[in-house]
Parts: structure tokens; sequence; C-alpha cells
């Protein structure tokens, strides 16, 4: 594991409301769209935090609250013990150094008109005490060769490039800095798979050589499960499961992430028939009007009563509480219960393992 | 080169604003950016001049926008056509003398709407003065009023569109009513209104007008276009650098944005020229002794049974120079949407 | 002659771009039997799409441009015979589903409307009786509240929902072949499962052929009979799902399979495959592969190789199939 301990970000009760406002002249707020609501988790240095979650669960909006492009709506991030959801000016221009974004679409996240000399420069001309003018040059060149690309290159436009070498194009200018911290959302979901495990490999590297932390986003479970260290499931704006790796693909109790994950195909034709399938029944819920206690509830096979009326605590289920297994990780269901969907290697049995809850109806 | 490459950053957060701060160079010798370079590199390497050439559904993603609006106009027998009237224009407009060495003043009655003859290819006006000579001078002040009045139109109302299409909120707001109500003038009556107050006779006042009705169709388009510019993942990452409001706009933004600019102010040019024409045939825009082909075709129209070449090279010329200017802004906007490709 | 229900043989496409002619297809030969699920397997740029687009003739043309080749639907050439005869063949017998199903269903018109559209162009029913079809079809790819849900416009679907339609569109006229370009890439995996389920059980029950367009290693293994792969406008390796998996014979597919990171495992380095997909306009001489293939000899840099048969219903474009078979068997 190349986590070694020490927080270098703690995110507490992260809320993000994008107010739905009504009336041309008079503007008056008819509700919110709860992108982030109460979302807490700590990134340790030197490992990589996996975020998944399907589309509008709110992953994006939260990776441009941990690098300061939004403002949250209530919450803390603390960045070495320092809220920085409330700097401006100097003081947040100094956070900035040192968290740095990778965006998803190589072909919208560089600027057109500019050379990659320019890009990757652009990051000194921000920050001139981050080099001296005369240095810049050899940076930049070094930057490039940092990410795999030739020096030559640097006269080049984006254009010129191809997906994958853009992202590389990206990469470096997040790296310029030498932040502490990259937040990575959709890196790679954009590429071909040939050339997404180049950049998988490239990021794996750099955070070997730079000593990075990742914030690493994706609806991608195999590529999460490959780079990460520690895995959180997102769901409509909230945190439901988290662990490491194989706690969570291996032994996950929330129903979503059973279902997420059952629902990921797997490239061996040898499991089809013996795979554990969830298919749920229905669609995400509008995050402008999400369902009472329990957010999955609406289309959940376990859901009962309480699941409408008591919202679960993002902790350690009860019945796993003694055990101190792999199942023993925060996962916020009242009737959380272990069940195996990822078929392990060659034995792809899958069954209840244990269950706090009753496994029920699967949906159709 | 024994240290390390990128050592880890200074945790005391930003380092101090001397050289280098805390931050030691990166080596490429023996650390291991050169290692992972020479990895990668051998994979990535193309022969240099010969860019990625992505697959054919998407073959708008070669080489920048501009040269390839360059390369496409330079094929396009309508650009060339139209660029080529335009510069004879300019060229008539900035040396009338080059062609029609004439004076358009100085006219003899005896040859009060006498046709064509030797040395005189367009014949006389109802004033006997030349009628090729007024004709050429007349660009002068067309093309005056509509470089002047678009270059106006389109500095207003691309900072106004643009800052409120950037910044939002209540300036977008007021803006965008305000806009709204210049749209709604009628353009002849409110020349009538305007021009019949401000006296003189000259370019200016018709440039100010047409500048003060102008601006808000750029500025519509200012504001869409930096609205969508500004929307784009490069601009985020550069405020994530910590980029200012001025490096967004002037460097990301900007640049982005104007293309849509250019095109809808090369047509708007054409229309101003027209509208200046019109402007002067009703009597509040230009007058004389200034030459202009609206004047000219303004006396002329009471004339167009006896003389009719009195109007026609005019408005000939007019006709051709709306059409030339129309012609270019379409060219260089089917050029410049990738779209259209 | 075969019993096939589609064959295309030795197809070739071209662009015509800024920068020279694009050979976006470079003599495919494939073939789907009835009730078999084909998928054709490769990354951008490979073809894949382009060749589904000249298999049901709605090839963008110009810039695009069948040059050479077959394409057979029960054994009558598509490509040349008329318009008209191959216009009422397609949506009849032969139908498409799109990956973007917002911009493939007309905005301003009901779901209702254009599926009952289809019944009364093609089997010239009334308006009413085509509207009940489309309530049943509705159903039928489990739309819940159809009868309520038949007015709605396409915008006031979910992305799932909106794929359903689609494919309703497509189940409409009960046709012998579906082509599907990359139908669940935009969806996400929940609701891409539902999908896909739900298009191979109706594929079961009206016994269709299906063509299966996509990038996605995952969904072909769930669902497909046999494979393509496709790169750079040609067919690398045609297998038995299975036994590709099992087995690659063509050094591409191997690097694919290798480079994609797995759910139930947490593996070291990707082995990706160095280098980029070639330029169509200026593809490599010989085999199209060899600046990215770690087998490459001289005989690669040279000559083009042709479909080698591997085993029965099996083949690879690759002069050293035998060694690469051996080396992923191993």
């Amino acid at each position: 594991m190349r986590a070694d301990g020490g927080a270098v970000l703690e995110v507490r009760d992260l809320v993000k409301h994008y107010p739905l406002t009504r009336g041309v002249l008079v503007r008056r707020q008819v509700g919110a769209v709860r992108a982030v609501d109460g979302v807490s988790f700590d990134l340790r240095r030197g490992e990589t935090l996996g975020v998944v979650g399907e589309s509008g669960c709110g992953k994006s909006t939260l990776a441009r609250l941990l690098v300061n492009l939004e403002r949250p709506t209530a919450g803390r991030i603390l960045y070495k013990g320092e809220d920085i959801t409330r700097l401006s000016g100097r003081a947040l221009k100094a956070v900035r150094r040192n968290i740095q974004m990778v965006f998803q679409d190589p072909y919208t996240s560089l600027n057109p008109r500019m050379t990659v000399g320019d890009i990757i420069g652009e990051p000194f001309d921000i920050h001139p005490e981050a080099a001296p003018k005369g240095d810049r040059r050899r940076r930049v060149r070094e930057l490039l060769e940092v990410v795999g690309l030739s020096p030559e290159h640097v006269n080049r436009y984006p254009h010129q490039f191809s997906g994958g070498q853009r992202q590389r194009i990206g990469i470096a200018r997040g790296l310029a800095l030498r932040p502490e911290i990259i937040v990575a959302d959709e890196p790679v979901s954009a590429l071909d798979v040939s050339v997404q495990a180049q950049v998988v490999n490239l990021l794996e590297r750099l955070q070997d050589e730079f000593e990075l932390s990742y914030v690493f986003i994706a609806h991608d479970l195999s590529v999460v499960r490959h780079i990460s260290d520690r895995v959180a499931v997102m769901y409509l704006g909230r945190l439901v499961e988290a662990g490491t790796d194989a706690q969570i693909y291996d032994h996950p109790t929330h129903p979503y992430t059973q279902a997420l994950l059952s629902a990921v195909p797997v490239p061996d034709p040898s499991v089809r028939t013996r795979r554990d399938r969830i298919l749920l029944v229905g669609d995400v819920p509008s995050p402008a009007n999400p369902p009472s206690g329990c957010r999955f509830r609406t289309r959940c096979w376990k859901a009962r009563r309480r699941c409408a009326e008591v919202v679960p605590p993002l902790e350690v289920p009860e019945a796993f509480r003694e055990s101190g297994g792999p199942a023993a990780h925060v996962s916020a269901c009242h009737y959380a219960g272990e069940r195996r969907v990822v078929p392990a290697g060659d034995v792809g049995d899958a069954r209840d393992v244990r269950g706090a809850g009753d496994a029920g109806d699967v949906g159709d | 080169m024994s240290e390390p490459p990128y050592p880890p950053p200074n945790p005391e957060g930003p380092a101090p604003a001397g050289p280098l701060g805390s931050l030691g160079p990166v080596s490429p010798g023996d650390g291991g950016a050169a290692r992972l370079a020479s990895r990668e590199a051998e994979s990535l390497e193309r022969p240099p001049g010969k860019p990625a050439e992505p697959a054919p559904p998407a073959p708008e993603k070669a080489r920048s926008l501009w040269s390839d609006a360059w390369h496409d106009l330079r094929r396009n027998p309508v650009f060339l056509l139209s660029a080529l009237v335009i510069a004879f224009l300019l060229l008539i407009a900035v040396w009338p003398g080059l062609v029609a060495g004439g004076n358009p003043l100085q006219c003899d009655l005896a040859k009060s709407q006498e046709g064509s003859q030797p040395g005189h290819p367009f014949g006389f006006d109802a004033q006997g003065c030349d009628v090729f000579t007024r004709t050429i001078h007349g660009a002068r002040a067309s093309i005056t009023v509509g470089v002047c009045a678009t270059a106006g139109a389109a500095l207003l109302g691309s900072v106004l569109g643009g800052l409120a299409g950037y910044y939002g909120g209540w300036w977008d707001g007021l803006l965008s009513r305000l806009a709204d109500v210049f749209f709604g003038i009628p353009i002849i009556l409110g020349g009538l209104v305007f021009l019949s107050v401000v006296t003189g006779g000259s370019v200016w006042p018709v440039v100010g007008f047409i500048v003060l009705l102008g601006w808000p169709q750029i500025s519509r388009i200012a504001r869409g276009a930096v609205v969508a510019a500004k929307q784009h993942d490069y601009v985020h990452a550069a405020r994530a650098l910590g980029a200012g409001d001025r490096r967004l706009l002037l460097r990301h933004i900007a640049p982005n944005a104007v293309a849509p600019v250019i095109v809808v102010a090369t047509i708007a040019l054409g229309t101003y020229i027209a509208l200046e024409a019109t402007l002067s045939f009703i009597g509040v825009g230009l007058k004389p002794p200034t030459v202009s082909w609206g004047i000219d075709i303004s006396n002329a129209s009471n004339q167009i049974r006896n003389a009719p070449h009195m109007l026609l090279w005019p408005a000939g010329f007019l006709s051709v120079t709306v059409l030339a200017f129309i012609m270019l802004g379409d060219a260089v906007r089917d050029a410049l949407d990738p779209k259209l490709r | 002659m075969s019993d096939a229900l589609l064959e295309v043989r030795d197809l070739h496409v071209e662009f015509r771009t800024r920068d020279g002619v694009a050979k976006a297809v470079n003599g495919v030969s494939c073939s789907v039997d009835a009730g078999e699920t084909l998928a054709v397997l490769g990354e951008s740029g490979s073809g894949k799409s382009v060749t589904a687009q000249a298999v049901m003739g709605i090839l963008d043309s110009p810039p695009g441009r069948v040059t050479g080749g077959q394409v057979l639907f029960r054994g009558q050439d598509l490509l040349t015979m008329g318009a008209e005869h191959r216009r009422r063949l397609r949506g009849d017998r032969l139908a498409m589903i799109f990956q973007d199903a917002l911009s493939a269903l007309n905005p301003v018109l009901t779901v209702g409307a254009q599926l009952a559209e289809m019944y009364e162009v093609h089997q010239g029913m009334t308006r009413r009786d085509a509207r009940a079809r489309a309530i049943t079809l509705m159903d039928r790819v489990r739309i819940p509240a159809a009868k309520d849900r038949v007015g709605d416009y396409p915008h006031q679907f979910s992305g799932g929902m909106r794929q359903r339609i689609m494919i309703a569109m497509a189940l409409a006229l009960e046709p012998d072949l579906i082509i599907a370009d990359e139908p669940t890439t935009a969806l996400d995996v929940t609701v891409q499962a539902q999908v896909m389920d739900l298009l191979a059980e109706l594929r079961r029950e009206y016994d269709m052929g299906l063509v299966l367009i996509t990038h996605d290693l995952g969904v072909v293994a769930d669902v497909a009979d046999r494979i393509a792969v496709m790169y750079a406008g040609r067919v690398v390796e045609n297998a038995p799902v299975r036994d590709l998996y099992a087995a690659p014979a063509h050094p591409y597919t191997q690097g694919l399979l290798e480079s994609v990171p797995r759910l139930d495992r947490k593996g070291k380095e990707l082995h990706a495959i160095k280098g980029l997909p070639p330029s169509l306009v200026n593809i490599p001489p010989g085999c199209p592969f060899h600046p990215r293939c770690p087998r490459a000899r001289d005989v690669c840099r040279t000559d083009r190789p042709p479909l080698f048969p591997v085993a029965p219903g099996r083949s690879s474009a690759c002069h050293f199939w035998k060694e690469t078979l051996d080396a992923s068997r191993s």
C-alpha cells in the first residue's frame, strides 16, 4: 500500500446546492439541486482515493469543490488543517498550487489557441515565484518528457495530438506546480482501451515519483479498482459505502454497491452464466427532489419502512462491528449484508455470505 | 545529477517567492523523469511534421481553426471574388484620384443629363457633373461609414456583451433589456428623429447613429460566444491554477469567442453601407457637398425616366459593394464553422 | 454459397478529407447467421461504425464512398440493388439502433407518433391501430405505464428509457437483422445492464441476427456468440467469443485483452499497447499493426497478412498467428 498514514485533505459534511429559480425580473428560489449533500472523507498522503458513481451522483461537483472551482453551500475542506473553502485572493492562489485537477475531456480541456508550451508554461506565468523566468522553457520541456511526450512538440497546437497525448499534456499542466494532490475527474473515460492503459500507467508512475495523492473520480469500476487504494461509492450526492478496494469489491455490504458491481460486464465469457446479476428497476431519482430517508430506497430490493423514515448513517454496520473482517467497513444501509457479486477469478459462485437483512426479490 | 527529481513539496504550503524556493529542479539525467520519458516516448514518437490524424468521422479536428479557415478560403471562389471587389473599393476610397482624375464638384450645367461620351463613360447628372467621377469619389463616404460604424459597433458591442456574458448577474440582465430596447427602435424612424436633431451632414453623426443602433446585435453574439467559451474545461483549468479574470478573459475566452463576432461584423458592414445610402436618400444622412452614393441615388430618383444612367451607376456600385461584404462574411462564416466542412 | 443472413465480402469505404483519401474500411469480410450475435469490436477509427453505415446504406456521401465489395443480405447484394428496393428492406428486414437515442429520435414528435409511423408507412395501418401497436411495443420493451407515456416527447424520457424506445423502433417490424452501434455506451452501468439484457432477450425471442458494434470487451463477453476484431479498417481476428477470450490468435487482440483493468482482481501495471492507431490517410504497408506489434518481423512490414484459417469458424490476420496462439495458451 502506498499510503503512509496522515491525512492531507479532510472533507467534512460538504454540501453543494444549486438553487432552482423561477421568474424573469423577480427571481425566487423554488428549490435546489442537491448535487453534493453531506460528504465526508479523508485523503491520506500518497494514496489514491477512488470515487465511483453513476452520472448525476455529484462526483464531478465534488471534484470542482475540492479544487475550489465552486464554493460549497456548507461544510469544510481542510488542507493540512486549514479550511480552504473560505480563502480568497493570495491565500487561495497559494493553496491552488498544491491541489490541481486533471479533466475528463481531452478535447475541451486545452485551449485550442495556445501552443503546448504555452499551456504547460501557463502555471509559471500565474505563479511566477514557482520558477525563475529563464528557467521556464527548460521546465516545460522536462514536463513534456515526464509525461512521455517529445520536448520537440512544444510549439505544436493541441489539435495536432491524439486524445491520449492531449490527456498527457493536461497531466503535465497539472503537474507543473508540483502539487501534492491531484483531483482527476474521469481522466481516462474518453480514451480508447489501449490508450487508456497507457495513461493509467502514467498516472501510477507519476504518483510514485512525485508522492502525489490522487482523488480519482470515475464511473468505470474496473479502472477505479486498478488504481485505487481506497474506494468511496456515491449515490445521489452522498457516500453510501467506503473502504479499501478489497473491502468494496470483494465484500460489498451496501445494496447499491452490490448492484453496481454486479452490472459491470466482465471481459470473460466463461463467467457469463454463473454471475449473480442484480438488475435494478427504474432510473436514478432527480437530485432536485431526492427520496426521504435512504436515497437508494426507491430502487432497493431490501427497502422497508424504516428506510423511508431514517437516514442511514455512514458507519460500520452493527452486524459486522464485532467481526473485524473485511465486511467491517462503513456502509450507509440499515440492512447491510455482505453479498459477493464480483466473480473471483475462477471460483465464481455468487451467494449471500452473511446478511443482516434478507436478500428478497432481486428486481426484474 | 544526484538530487532526486521533484522532491516532496514544501509542507508549509506555498513556497517562498525566492528563485526556485523549495522546488528542486527536475533532473533530466538519471532520475525517474528520463526513465519514464524514454519508456513512454518511444511509443509516442511520431515523425515531426506529421500530426496524428484522427478517424474520418471527425476530420475537423485537424489544424487550427484559423489556418483551416484560411486554407478553405483560399480555394473559395466566392471569397476570392468578394475580396477582389473589396480591395478595389478600398483603393478608390483612399485614392479616388487614381481612377477618376476629375473633381466631383466641378460641374457643367450645359451637359446636364447627357449620356455616355468619350472620357465620361457614365455620362452626366442633372447638375452636369460627371457621374463616373462622382461614383468613384462617393465610395469614400460609403466605405468610411461602413468601416467606422462596424468598428465602433463591434468594439462597443463585444466589450459590453463580453463582460455581460463573463460576469452575468444583474449587469447581464440590465444590458440584455437595454439591447432589447435598442432592437425595438425602427431604423428609419430613429434615423429621421436622431439625425434631424444633429445637423452638419458629415459622415460622423451617421456613423454615431449606426453604432448606436448596431451594437446590440454584436453584443448579443459576443455575449453568447463568451458564455459558451467560458464553460470549456480549459477555462476551468486556468482558474484552478489561480488565473485572474483578466488572464481568463484576454487569454482564454476572447480568442475563442472572437470568430462569431468577426463574422457578424463583416455581414453587418454591408448592411451599414446600405443603411447610409438609405438615410442619405431620405435626406437625413449625408448632405451635399459630401459626395455619396446615397445622395446621388436620391437626386437621380426623380429623373429615372429621362436619364436612367444617373441612377444605375451609383446604385449598381452600392449593390455590388453590399453584396461583396455580405458574401465575404458568408464565406468567412462557413470557413470558421467546422460543421459545414 | 453459404446460407448466412448477412454476408459482407471485401468491403471498401473511403472518405475524402483535406489531408487526402482516408481508407476507413479496407476489405472487411464477415457474416452473421440468423439467430446469431456477432460483436464487431474495435477502437475509435477502426472502421466499425463506418462498416455498419455502409451495410445499412446510410453512409454520409459525400465525403464517404463505398469503393468495392459486396453486402449480401439473404444472398441479394444490397450495394447493387435499386434505391427504392433497398429503402423498403431498411426498417422492414434490417434495422439499426444508434448510440445517441436523443439525437436519433425526432424531438418534435411524440414517441407514440414515431413508433406508429413505422406501421403506417410500412404496413399501411390506420392511425388508431398503429397507435395501439405502438403501446404494445412500448410494453414489450418494458417502459412502465406505456399507455400514459405514449404521448410524451423524447426529452421527457431518461437515457435508458430512450434507448428502449430506440429498440422498440428497431423491433417494430420484426426485422431479421438488427445492427446496434454502441447501444449502451452513453448509459450508466446499471442502466446498461438493463438495456443489454432486454436486447439479448428480445433477440432470442424474435430469433433475429444481431450485429453489436462496440469497444467494450466486457459487453462483448456478456452477450456475443462470435466476435470480429477490427483494426485500421480490417478484420484482424474472427472467432467464437469463448475461444477468443481464452486464447487470442492476433497480437492486437491479445494486447487489447491485456490492457483492460479487471474488476475481479487488482492487477499490477497494465499491459498497454505501445503507440497509437495509424492515420487512415496513411496506413502502414504490410500488416497495419506492425509498428505497434511486439512480434513484428520483416515480413510484417512488407506483406499484408490475409485472414489465415486458425480453426473451423476462426481466422486471424497475422503471419505469426500460430506463435501468438501458442503464447497466449501457455
